[in-house]
């Protein structure tokens, strides 16, 4: 073999051999997480809240860390697309869509969403100090809703601008006011809504460093905004070290709670965005 | 045809994703001449082309059958040498490609890739293919620019002295003058007319004047097949098949 | 609306004062220069110095680029240069399910299979004793972290060069790498470098998953098998304590501002690399 098809073998020998090792590192992930994760799963490991303290309690389950992630990445996806959906249309409707003042804005989000959730959580918590308020579900849901702002911003603002432009001026043209019209364009990107809120959620109920100041951690339930809340992430990492083998056997069980419903989440939002772009022309 | 073909193809088929692009052909291109492919857009003209040195294979979806002979041996063959095969043949696209180096390293690309040649071979070969191509009065002061700040034609030219550099035997264009003004195509027009003393020339075009000017045989290809084959003044004046006929109708006028 | 708009724009600048103005009172008892560079960190004695934290980090994400870099570039171009689209339809998705896993997630990894990894199999051979919580271990789940985002964007730049250009190398006789090694990349380096500068600033940022496996001691690291501790790992690690010794939770704040302004300078330099790219190719 001459030394060129030598050189091209021995490449492409080890360009497989790093593929596989990206890709395999996948399932290497999340075949420990299951490994580990599913002896310890049992109907009261999602039903119950820790018994006798999360830390050293042996009994009971993370009930209270699921409805703690719960309550904070939904209220935060809603809290986020409150303000995200007016600003996306913001910059594509009442703006030339391309101008540099849009771009510019859109910079400003890229770099937001390029900010570690950790300058976010410190943030969070600094408002929090400012507001007298003590480490709780409200403090969470601030850190993450500023964390999860960019995602959805940019999410929506990609998928608007696939709404071609003539199907605005259309609605324009037929007397609409630019609200309407705005109704026209939010009905026909539906299902990239649904994907930002997909992504947004994910993101926040997976994120340790913004509430990891926040929201606190809790035995229990929160039953007021002003409660502090358990999160999945936070349940996982504080329990992780304990001695206590229940304990860390919740850790476990959480972290394989965790991965499946992200994993979930990842797996339908790929589907919308592939079902999404089959639309684009 | 007197002499032997250059490039023989048989029973070619070629399918792109499940679609029959092109449909049992077999023709022989002949040598040290200029052959020119003309028909209507989409018909697989560029198929055709790209099949003579093996670029199709890159295409996705794709799934070819039959023989092509260069010098005898058919490209096809899975023990084939792909390199060795398109450095036999220099291929100008549509539009100029100059890799994103410098005049001088475009053109000593190639020899570099199959030999170490030694800086004065090097600067020879590179003077001798941008003066076969008309460039080197225009460049040889700033050989080391990079080759993106030529003008679209000399670019074109570039690729040309580039494809040279290697020592091909036949040289492809895919309407290689169709991005080009009109001093420009004059300039490789003429080119091909001069180089076809040393190399076989097969050009794809949909401009029948030029077809004219430059060939000396013309295949008419139409929805995948050939439909007629012959010296220039036949086929373009007295087309034998109804489809030429139609072609090139408004040519004759 | 526009209200909405401008204060989601200038929270860049309202994060930037808000922390700068917090770490005011740490900047008033050292200078910038001597905070940066003093190791001495006491906090209970006023002392704060970053620069075993600032070395932590850069280590974790040196190793991690340096373990990232090549085994990403080597699989994109497998991806876009070689792999049959059969192959790419499977392989891609789970380079994209890597990127919907949670830090903390691959912090348990971290924690379960790594350290004990370096712990038996690797550490052995080179030092006495080592936990194996390090700052490799910290590279390497950091590594894994920004895989698919390094393959992703890389794999999005070579998908721009045009298969024209990449046809007139091969056809003159090139073997597809000389033609990747010879022209791809060179097309493609911008490309490439805003992809690597926009991961290193995320695994800056990381926080979680490299606070599981790095030990977190506040010492310089002299080796891959020492442990580091991140600037992150310090700011989340300490919270607790922001309230109760004076001038540590302005030091925190400190040390969220220095990631803030390393990450937005990074951030900025590689948009506008992308950005430019992608202007150049629409003409």
């Amino acid at each position: 073999m001459t030394k060129r098809k030598l050189e091209e073998l021995f490449i492409k020998i080890l360009m497989i051999l790093a593929t596989i090792v990206v890709v395999g590192s996948f399932f290497l992930i999340v075949g420990t997480i299951f490994s580990k994760g599913i002896p310890y799963m049992s109907w009261d490991m999602i039903s119950k809240i820790p018994g006798g303290g999360f830390y050293i309690g042996k009994e009971g389950g993370v009930l209270n860390a699921i409805i703690g992630s719960l309550y904070i990445a939904g209220g935060a996806t809603i809290l986020g697309l409150l303000i995200s959906i007016p600003v996306a249309l913001f910059i594509n409707m009442y703006m030339a869509s391309k101008n540099f003042i849009a771009n510019t804005f859109r910079l400003a989000f890229d770099v937001l969403f390029g900010i570690p959730s950790i300058v976010y959580g410190a943030f969070g918590f600094l408002i929090m100090v400012y507001f007298g308020l003590k480490a709780s579900l409200l403090g969470g849901i601030i850190a993450v809703t500023l964390l999860v702002i960019p995602i959805l911003v940019r999410t929506l603002d990609e998928v608007i601008q696939t709404v071609p432009g003539e199907l605005r001026d259309a609605a324009l043209s037929l007397g609409a006011t630019r609200w309407e019209t705005a109704k026209v364009v939010l009905r026909q990107i539906r299902p990239g809504i649904f994907t930002a809120i997909l992504l947004s959620f994910g993101r926040g109920i997976g994120d340790v460093a913004s509430v990891l100041f926040t929201a606190g951690f809790s035995d229990n339930i929160p039953t007021s905004l002003h409660e502090p809340a358990a999160t999945l992430p936070l349940a996982i990492f504080f329990q992780l070290s304990s001695p206590v083998e229940e304990v860390q056997g919740r850790a476990y069980a959480s972290a394989l709670i965790l991965t499946i419903v992200v994993l979930i989440i990842t797996v339908l939002s790929e589907i919308l965005i592939k079902k999404f772009s089959k639309h684009k022309i | 045809m007197t002499s032997t073909p250059h490039i023989s193809v048989q029973n070619l088929n070629v399918h792109i994703a499940n679609q029959h692009i092109l449909k049992n052909i077999s023709i022989n291109i002949p040598n040290k001449k200029v052959t020119s492919i003309i028909g209507p857009s989409g018909c697989g003209k560029t198929t055709l082309l790209k099949s003579f040195n093996r670029l199709l294979d890159n295409t996705p979806d794709v799934k070819i059958t039959g023989k092509v002979l260069v010098d005898g041996e058919d490209i096809y063959d899975p023990n084939a040498e792909i390199t060795h095969i398109r450095k036999k043949m220099g291929l100008l696209s549509q539009r100029p490609y100059p890799l994103p180096m410098s005049i001088y390293d475009n053109v000593a690309y190639g020899p570099r890739i199959h030999g170490s040649p030694k800086k004065a071979e090097l600067d020879e070969l590179v003077e001798a293919q941008l003066r076969a191509t008309g460039l080197w009065q225009e460049v040889k002061d700033r050989l080391k620019a990079p080759a993106s700040k030529l003008s679209i034609g000399q670019q074109q030219r570039l690729c040309l002295a580039r494809g040279l550099a290697v020592e091909p035997e036949i040289i492809l264009g895919d309407e290689s003058t169709s991005a080009l003004d009109p001093v420009s195509t004059h300039i490789i027009e003429d080119l091909f007319i001069e180089l076809k003393e040393k190399y076989s020339i097969v050009l794809v075009t949909h401009i029948l004047r030029q077809a004219r000017r430059v060939s000396d045989y013309i295949i008419f290809v139409y929805m995948g097949r050939i439909i007629e084959f012959g010296p220039t003044e036949e086929v373009l004046l007295n087309p034998k098949q109804e489809l030429t006929k139609e072609y090139v109708k408004g040519f004759i006028s | 609306m526009l209200v909405f708009t401008l204060a989601s724009v200038s929270l860049v600048l309202v994060i930037g004062i808000g922390l700068y103005y917090q770490s005011l009172p740490v900047l008033a008892n050292s200078s910038w220069v001597h905070l940066l560079s003093s190791s001495i960190w006491k906090p209970m004695r006023g002392l704060f110095g970053f620069y075993p934290f600032i070395m932590g980090t850069l280590w974790v994400t040196g190793i991690s680029i340096i373990i990232a870099l090549p085994l990403c570039l080597l699989t994109s171009f497998y991806l876009s240069e070689y792999a049959h689209a059969k192959v790419k339809r499977v392989l891609i998705p789970f380079v994209n399910l890597l990127s919907g896993i949670p830090p903390v997630i691959f912090g348990v990894w971290g924690v379960l299979f790594i350290v004990p990894f370096i712990q038996t199999s690797i550490a052995p051979h080179f030092v006495d004793f080592s936990t194996g919580y390090s700052v490799l271990a910290g590279g390497i789940v950091l590594a894994v972290m920004i895989f698919p985002l390094l393959v992703s964007i890389v794999n999005q730049v070579l998908n721009t060069i045009p298969q024209e250009l990449k046809d007139a190398s091969l056809a003159l006789g090139a073997t597809r790498w000389e033609t990747i090694k010879k022209v791809t990349i060179r097309k493609a380096l911008p490309g490439i470098i805003a992809a690597t500068v926009l991961s290193i600033s995320r695994a800056f940022g990381e926080t979680i998953a490299v606070l599981m496996v790095c030990g977190n001691n506040a010492v310089v690291p002299h080796s891959v098998f020492d442990t580091g501790y991140p600037l992150p790992a310090l700011i989340a690690n300490n919270y607790g304590d922001m309230m109760s010794i004076p001038l540590y939770g302005s030091a925190l704040m400190f040390a969220a501002l220095l990631l803030f302004i390393i990450i937005l300078l990074f951030n900025l330099i590689s948009r506008i690399i992308l950005t430019r790219l992608e202007r150049n190719l629409a003409g």
